[in-house]
């Protein structure tokens, strides 16, 4: 039986030279930052602030040269990456570009998609959104319905795509759409394009979350005119391209960091007079925390070396995110005090963002239950 | 993984796979002492990874030492090896000899104190020691005590002190040590990177790589069972609600071994106390929600003393406990985090 491999990874120490710039850089970025700013995490968008991370190269810094990418190590873009998420930086106007559609593109991409799309990902200039979720498709992704049908020099669409997080900012949408029916196999037939979220016949409306924010859309395609050179890989090779691309979003750092800002406020807070009680959550946190930290850079050292680490992609995600959506309880077991939305102290403040935020950790890149039935399936259960 | 610690696993496995049988465990927890298998242990070369060749040791690292006390755990094997690892580390860095046979460790409690005094030219070790592993059985004893106001490191033999004989709740030796005025093989100062609780933290260390070998056998015994046992016209492995249990296990025995490796890794770097609390806290609860969900995957014959399981759930709920419980390492470490600082938490994990 095949059981899963945690090899402790190590950084190398140009890794570990590019930190300090990096810490010095948020520094100065985000000196001030409330820290109820801080607790979006990578909810932030802030095209300027994408912009000077796409001046010091720490976008794209693993991509070849010629497409603006900076031929680094996976493992200097992790460093970067962690220290973005502890931060709580505002990197959301670049991050789905340079975890998961410029790595899209320069995989499965035409030479002139990648000449076009991806030097202005690399300078922090073009954001993109993930089409994929429809309203009867969510974990069920195959199911997907919204039809791109071949006309003269291109693909006419038509259709609904949902929980878009976004879609009304970005430059660019990487969709997923059914090019071909087939009820026995519905896992073929679909691909995948590149979408401009200004095109005719496109409508956005938003989906506000139950904490009145609006980063969900619901986009309608309409006789929407998609042309053929905006196709990305091969017709219906778009399940393959689609699975390539969750394993991109599975494996990192964002999938155990979100309830940072929780912690460092309930340290904060218990430092001034650690009682035993709160000395023991803290300390149960922080083995918690530096567990994951550890799983999470052994996936990272992996992928660096060329391996296929998506069980363990998985298994980091499905522990990490349990361990986030359990701080906020864990803060009010302890503390009592009241969430709220503009008033009272920063602990109470960013209680009240993530307690609202928190269900969405085990649903986003795949449900918990998704994810376990992938770990089942790699146990040999399935 | 490098070659040798490959080398090492495979020659571990094969060793405890073909020796450690349940009848020879059980005639262990019936009290009988399995002299063959603690032969074959230290003609392997596997007591001494952590001491140098110079001392007759293995010239290895924490990391070799984790390969074989995973193992161990893994195999429930019913020797002090782990106690006699740590042990003979401790001798070897005091610069004292290390004998050959199984060694303890004394005192194993945080709260109790064990007193050398000058006596002539050698020294006298007084004090009680409580639920010693292997305490009646052990060859030597390897004691950190206070000795003339400084830490030191001496080795007593079997019978110096008195015994009363006790187990934990796998039927383990667990021995209290009364020593008046015992006479010792040997005393030195605590060498510079042994530390004046380095029985404690370095039992915690060895019990948490014991408990993430434990989780792993449970893992995949659970996962084998699920395959195997059917119901309902098939296997219980192909019903969801069993999925997402040996998901739920599968992901606390990944984090058990990776906090368990990390500390002996922070042990070859000298200094292991923030990774020790780490690891005994991440496994210690791991091993309560491991042993639970391997229990209620194998149903009632898993809960009897036929069925091999309970060999490797009692042992990980006494472990669990032994060198300090999650609360007394997750004070500790909360305590030392707050003294630090939020602002300094992350520095600290990422410097480690």
């Amino acid at each position: 039986m095949q059981t899963f491999h945690f090899e402790l990874g190590e950084l190398p120490p140009e890794a570990e030279a590019l930190r300090a710039q990096v810490r010095e850089f948020l520094r100065r970025e985000l000196g001030d930052a409330p820290p109820v700013q801080r607790a979006h995490s990578w909810g932030g968008f802030d095209r300027e602030f994408s912009r000077k991370m796409g001046a010091r190269g720490w976008i794209a810094m693993t991509w070849p040269k010629r497409y603006g990418g900076h031929e680094r190590s996976a493992l200097e873009r992790y460093v970067v990456l962690e220290e973005m998420l502890a931060a709580g930086a505002p990197v959301s106007a670049h991050w789905i570009a340079d975890r998961q559609s410029g790595p899209l593109l320069l995989r499965f991409g035409t030479e002139a998609q990648r000449q076009k799309f991806l030097p202005a990902i690399a300078r922090g200039e073009l954001s993109f959104a993930i089409g994929m979720s429809e309203p009867d498709a969510g974990s069920d992704l195959a199911s997907l319905r919204t039809r791109a049908e071949r006309v003269d020099g291109g693909y006419r669409v038509n259709g609904t795509k949902v929980w878009t997080s976004n879609a009304h900012l970005a430059d660019y949408m990487i969709a997923t759409f059914r090019t071909h029916h087939d009820p026995a196999k519905k896992h073929d037939g679909l691909s995948q394009f590149l979408v401009d979220t200004k095109l005719q016949g496109i409508t956005m409306s938003p989906i506000i979350d139950l904490a009145g924010s609006h980063h969900f859309n619901m986009v309608v395609f309409e006789d929407v005119f998609v042309p053929e050179d905006m196709r990305v890989g091969e017709e219906g090779a778009g399940w393959k391209q689609v699975t390539t691309e969750l394993a991109f979003e599975r494996s990192g750092p964002e999938r155990y960091l979100s309830s940072l800002a929780l912690v460092l406020e309930l340290i904060r807070h218990a430092a001034k007079d650690p009682g035993e009680r709160a000395a023991a959550v803290v300390g149960r946190l922080v083995a918690h925390l530096a567990t994951l930290r550890q799983m999470s850079l052994s996936v990272a050292v992996m992928l660096q070396a060329g391996e296929n680490p998506n069980l363990e992609a998985a298994v980091v995600k499905d522990v990490g995110t349990t361990f986030e959506q359990e701080i906020p309880e864990i803060v009010h077991a302890l503390l009592g005090v009241e969430p709220t939305i503009d008033s009272g102290s920063d602990l109470q403040q960013v209680l009240g963002f993530l307690v609202q935020r928190a269900p969405s950790f085990s649903l986003r890149g795949g449900t918990r239950e998704i994810l376990r039935g992938i770990i089942a399936r790699g146990l040999g259960l399935r | 993984m490098n070659e040798l610690r490959t080398i090492l696993g495979d020659v571990v496995t094969r060793l405890f796979t073909d020796r450690v049988t349940k009848d020879l465990i059980e005639a262990a927890e019936q009290g009988q002492w399995p002299e063959p298998l603690w032969r074959a242990v230290e003609e392997n070369g596997l007591t001494l990874p952590v001491v140098p060749e110079s001392k007759g040791g293995a010239g290895g690292t924490w990391a070799d030492a984790y390969i074989v006390m995973r193992a161990a755990g893994r195999h429930a094997v019913p020797l002090p090896l782990a106690e006699t690892i740590v042990g003979a580390w401790v001798l070897s860095e005091s610069g004292l000899d290390v004998p050959t046979g199984p060694l303890t460790l004394a005192p194993v409690h945080r709260d109790e104190t064990l007193r050398l005094t000058r006596a002539g030219g050698g020294w006298r070790l007084s004090g009680t020691a409580a639920r010693v592993p292997w305490g009646g059985a052990a060859g030597h004893v390897v004691v950190v005590a206070e000795g003339e106001r400084r830490v030191m490191v001496a080795l007593a033999a079997r019978g110096a002190g008195a015994v009363a004989r006790d187990q934990n709740l796998a039927r383990e030796p667990r021995d209290t040590l009364t020593f008046d005025g015992a006479p010792v093989v040997a005393a030195a100062p605590a060498g510079r990177r042994v530390p004046a609780n380095a029985i404690w933290l370095y039992g915690a260390l060895a019990r948490s790589a014991q408990m993430a070998g434990g989780l792993d056998y449970l893992l995949r015994q659970a996962a084998q069972y699920a395959t195997e046992r059917r119901q309902f016209g098939k296997p219980i492995g192909s019903f969801q609600a069993i999925q997402q249990n040996l998901a739920v296990l599968a992901g606390h025995t990944a984090a058990a071994g990776t906090a368990a490796a990390n500390a002996c890794r922070a042990a070859d770097r000298g200094d292991p106390a923030f990774e020790v609390a780490v690891a005994k806290v991440r496994v210690g609860e791991a091993v309560g929600i491991g042993a639970s969900i391997a229990h209620q995957t194998h149903g009632a014959i898993g809960f009897t003393y036929e069925h091999a399981l309970q060999f490797t759930t009692r042992r990980l709920w006494a472990w669990r406990a032994e060198f300090g419980g999650e609360s007394d390492w997750a004070v500790e470490l909360g305590r030392s985090v707050c003294e630090r600082g939020a602002d300094a938490l992350w520095p600290q994990l990422t410097a480690r």
